[in-house]
């Protein structure tokens, strides 16, 4: 069993060296997390390094393809395109981030409720997560989308809602695996001392599969969006966010506008594909265990 | 001419921290009809020593030097095609675990029906009956029905005569049985060695018997080579070898067999075998042995004649 | 026999589940806006007829009773009326679900044709360039959004090369569909020897099917490659290669052989995603199928086929996936007898 000793302090000195270690066998990891980091950061300082404002329209400039300053093309209204794809990533970044936080935390305080209770409320606690994850996750964000409305806080609504059931599940099973042990502890110490053992010893092991989870289903968190913002479910314009523009720069495809659904589209998959090399990273510097087979 | 003649052969396996010399200097003579016992324990080179034989050893492990003379054909020095033509047809495996050794979704019958379609040209139908009349002779009751099963439902016995069958689809000269008792109850055991004398006495093949268990050799074979450390120690005849046995491995061997007429102390042999990634200079057994001299350490004692078919690699008891 | 207890022990999971996303569905249900007395009263109904209407459909009823009418519809087959088309939603589905269906199975098809070998490949050359290209290529795929890979790949095919005909739905506009028999224009057409319409159909099916089999590619040829890595070094196909047998039957008749029957329960998993993937393609390349029907609903906020279309997924999510477990356990001897 991974033990992670006492938390937070030993824990980052104890990344910090495996995470150098591995920029160095692992290029493409640390490329990654370089390029997450840039996001973020373009994403917090976004109002003031965009070359043009996001809403700034110039029809003397419209519909031109990458070139100087424009280095992305600009759109039928002569908004500047590479300016609204770095703007589109506060929004492109937030929601997921905010919904895998939010399923995190739903999702753990009922796993380990059902997995500590157990009995009937466990029965119908995974009943229940059967039956939603028998719904695609994309398919049930469109039908919540459709109920709950495109604001902002219903679309984070909506994908926390579809990954509650992964960390519900991860959680739960930890618990139990726990309370195997539990009974040999409970040999040696009695009633509540037993509790706090579980929460002490139990909550750092599961820190390691729940963050790769939750790195890995926040790159899925920003497909949904994106792909529920194309759909029109999303994100609504004038609002940017990469989704919506892919399907605005469609529309263009046809008279030959490529930079227009090109970028924004590539911002995602670069975006997505960062969490997961992440995901993967991180899975390989806390858990060697979980490798697998690569 | 030997059915078999092993010389000098060396196989090392390379790992990230160097070679591992698994096998080291193996020299062997079988001679058709009889059985050996390759005996030794894990870790001594045995199983090794048997894949050479059948030419599959493969990356990581590769055969540094030595010869293995198989009806006077040299297979070290064959391609993977001419070797082809050896495996399965002319020397066999019976292979350990024979539960896991059987593909879990092919019929045991089809398994064996199809090395005879392979190796003999025969038609589906003919390999079928060859295949169950081959059940019938390693004594499989009611071969018909137990052909059409899969390995899940057959006992480890039933498997293990499988295992034997299927070697013998070919009519082999060589069989090499690979810890055959392993894993079996001890009355099954012996009816699966009684099966393998049978097959020796029937069709005059030779069987290399590999296996950590002396018990076994002294019921089976006609001749024993025991392997320590990647090094044959000592060569003998059955009944010379557990009468008269010289080198200190082998009497440390023979002595800690367990006895069931006398009230004797159970002697294990002290220490481990030593590493095979960097063997120490001299012999391989010196750090275990009860008879060791200074000279041990430095030289490796060469393998000597001490009596009639009876040979044996030690400075203390047998080398001048 | 344990094969039989197999099968049940598998059903009686599927029934709680099955109840569950009905009542998810109702949820969703209640949750859409929109009155379905509205759209049944019709666009000339006075309040006092769509209040009438309500009664009739049980809309002023407690929420536990509605529920119970509601699985009652759907054992009718009722899912409701399009307020777009102003038919009932069952018989939109029925005319659109082959569309959808012929998407799917060409993609599923495409994925396997690709995927397997892909892995097959990789677990052959381990650790050399063609896996580490295989695992570039997965991880990417994952991440690729699928509406834009679809349109990169109408730019490329039909705009800059012309290759591809217009993505306006199955068929050239000038080509009549074939006669019905399954409803797949490509069977039907090669059952009535229909050529041009074979040849209309294949071509436009190939750059959606490709879209959607992208998506599932990656992750198939990864599982293919974890298992077959597992079969090779068993004690079996070393039995096998000491037996003699040559390496392509080894590779292909025993380890492949065992390898495919896990990967088997990861096409039920995977078709989860293809039926998401399908509303995105489908609305992508106008492909008249049922995605596409649930969502121009979502655009208009036309309640009844958004929630049938979410059951609909989710049944046949739950029925594929009992259906591929019922076919693991025919597949793999040691769970079929005893």
């Amino acid at each position: 069993m991974a033990d992670m000793g006492s938390p937070d302090g030993s824990l980052a000195r104890r990344m910090a060296f495996p995470a150098l270690r591995l920029a160095r066998r692992n290029p493409v990891s640390f490329v990654a997390a370089v390029v997450l980091l840039l996001l973020v950061v373009i994403a917090v300082l976004a109002p003031w390094i965009v070359p043009f404002g996001p809403d700034d329209t110039d029809p003397t400039t419209a519909l031109a393809g990458p070139c100087w300053p424009h280095l992305f093309g600009t759109d039928i209204y002569g908004r500047d395109e590479l300016s609204r794809i770095l703007y589109a990533a506060r929004v492109d970044l937030a929601v997921p981030l905010a919904s895998t936080a939010i399923a995190l935390l739903i999702g753990c305080a009922i796993g380990m409720l059902a997995g500590y209770r157990g009995g009937w409320l466990d029965m119908l606690v995974m009943r229940a997560v059967d039956a939603v994850l028998a719904f695609p996750a994309l398919v049930l964000a469109m039908g919540l989308a459709a109920a709950l409305g495109n604001g902002l806080g219903s679309l984070i609504v909506v994908i926390a809602i579809t990954q509650v059931p992964t960390y519900l599940r991860l959680m739960r099973a930890e618990i139990l695996r726990a309370r195997e042990m539990e009974y040999a502890e409970a040999a040696v110490t009695i009633g509540n001392p037993v509790r706090r053992i579980l929460l002490l010893h139990l909550l750092p092991n599961c820190i390691p599969p729940l963050i790769v989870q939750a790195t890995l289903a926040t790159g899925f968190a920003l497909l949904t969006m994106a792909t529920l913002s194309f759909l029109g479910l999303g994100i609504q314009p004038p609002a940017s966010e990469w989704g919506e523009m892919t399907a605005e720069g469609a529309g263009q495809m046809v008279t030959g506008e490529w930079w227009l659904f090109v970028f924004p589209g590539l911002a995602i998959m670069v975006a997505v594909l960062s969490f997961n090399l992440i995901g993967d990273a991180v899975r390989d510097i806390l858990d060697p265990r979980m490798r697998g087979v690569r | 001419m030997s059915l078999l003649e092993i010389e000098d052969l060396v196989v090392h396996f390379d790992t990230d921290a160097g070679p591992v010399q698994a096998v080291d200097g193996v020299g062997l003579n079988v001679e058709a009809g009889e059985i050996i016992g390759l005996v030794g324990e894990s870790g001594s080179g045995k199983s090794v020593t048997g894949l050479a034989i059948l030419g599959l050893i493969r990356p990581p492990g590769r055969i540094v030097r030595g010869a293995v003379r198989f009806e006077g054909n040299d297979i070290v020095g064959m391609t993977e095609a001419q070797r082809r033509g050896y495996r399965g047809r002319r020397i066999a495996l019976v292979p350990q675990s024979p539960r896991t050794s059987l593909n879990p979704v092919i019929t045991v019958g089809e398994q064996i029906a199809r090395l005879s379609r392979l190796h003999g040209g025969a038609s589906r139908g003919d390999a079928m009956k060859r295949a169950i009349s081959l059940m019938e002779q390693v004594g499989i009751p009611d071969a018909g029905a137990k052909a059409r099963q899969y390995p899940h439902q057959l006992s480890g016995g039933t498997c293990q005569r499988i295992m034997v069958a299927m070697a013998l689809t070919s009519e082999p000269r060589l069989l090499i049985a690979d810890e055959p008792t392993t894993g079996l109850d001890v009355s099954i055991a012996a009816r699966i060695l009684d099966l393998l004398r049978d097959v020796c006495v029937r069709t005059g093949s030779s069987i290399i018997l590999i296996t950590h268990d002396l018990g076994v050799v002294a019921e089976t074979c006609d001749r024993v080579a025991v392997m320590h450390g990647g090094q044959l120690v000592e060569a003998a005849a059955v009944r010379d070898l557990f009468r008269h046995p010289s080198h200190p491995y082998t009497r440390a061997l023979v002595a800690s067999i367990p006895r069931i007429d006398a009230d004797i102390e159970l002697m294990p042999i002290p220490g481990a075998v030593p590493s095979l990634l960097r063997p120490p200079p001299g012999c391989r057994y010196a750090g275990r042995c009860d008879l060791v001299m200074g000279r041990c350490r430095i030289a490796r004692p060469p393998l000597v004649t001490i009596g009639a078919g009876h040979m044996a690699a030690c400075f203390a008891t047998g080398a001048p | 026999m344990s094969f039989g207890w197999y099968v049940l022990k598998r059903l009686a999971l599927v029934i709680p589940t099955l109840f569950g996303v009905t009542l998810i569905s109702f949820l969703l249900t209640v949750l859409l806006p929109g009155n379905p007395a509205l759209v049944k009263a019709g666009p000339f109904a006075t309040p006092a007829y769509v209040k009438e209407v309500e009664h009739q459909m049980g809309l002023d009823r407690p929420v536990p009773v509605q529920y119970e009418r509601y699985m009652l519809g759907l054992a009718h087959g009722d899912l409701g009326e399009s307020a777009a088309t102003g038919r009932p939603v069952l018989q939109d589905f029925m005319q659109r679900l082959p569309a959808t269906l012929e998407l799917t199975l060409a993609s599923l098809l495409l994925a396997i044709i690709f995927g397997v070998p892909l892995g097959v490949v990789s677990a052959l050359h381990r650790e050399k360039l063609i896996d580490h290209f295989g695992r570039v290529i997965a991880v990417a795929g994952v991440a690729l959004p699928s509406f834009w890979t679809g349109l990169l790949l109408i730019y490329v095919f039909f705009y800059l090369l012309g290759i591809a005909p217009p993505p306006l739905g199955r068929l050239a506009s000038d080509i009549p569909p074939p006669t019905h028999l399954t409803g797949l224009y490509v069977v039907d057409s090669i059952l009535t020897g229909n050529g041009p319409a074979l040849w209309s159909s294949l071509a436009h099916l190939a750059l959606p099917a490709f879209t959607l089999a992208i998506s599932i590619m990656a992750p198939l040829a990864r599982m293919v490659r974890s298992t077959m890595l597992e079969t090779l070094v068993s004690d079996y196909v070393k039995a096998a290669w000491a037996a003699g047998l040559p390496a392509r039957r080894i590779i292909y008749g025993d380890a492949l052989r065992n390898a495919l029957i896990p990967v088997v329960t990861t096409l039920g998993v995977l078709f989860g995603f293809l039926m998401a993937g399908n509303a995105v393609v489908e609305s992508v390349f106008a492909w008249p199928g049922i995605g596409n029907y649930a969502v121009t609903a979502l655009m208009t906020k036309d309640s009844a086929p958004i929630q049938s279309f979410v059951l609909f997924v989710a049944v046949m999510y739950v029925v594929v996936n009992f259906a591929v477990d019922v076919a693991y356990g025919l597949a793999d001897p040691r769970i079929r007898l005893s």
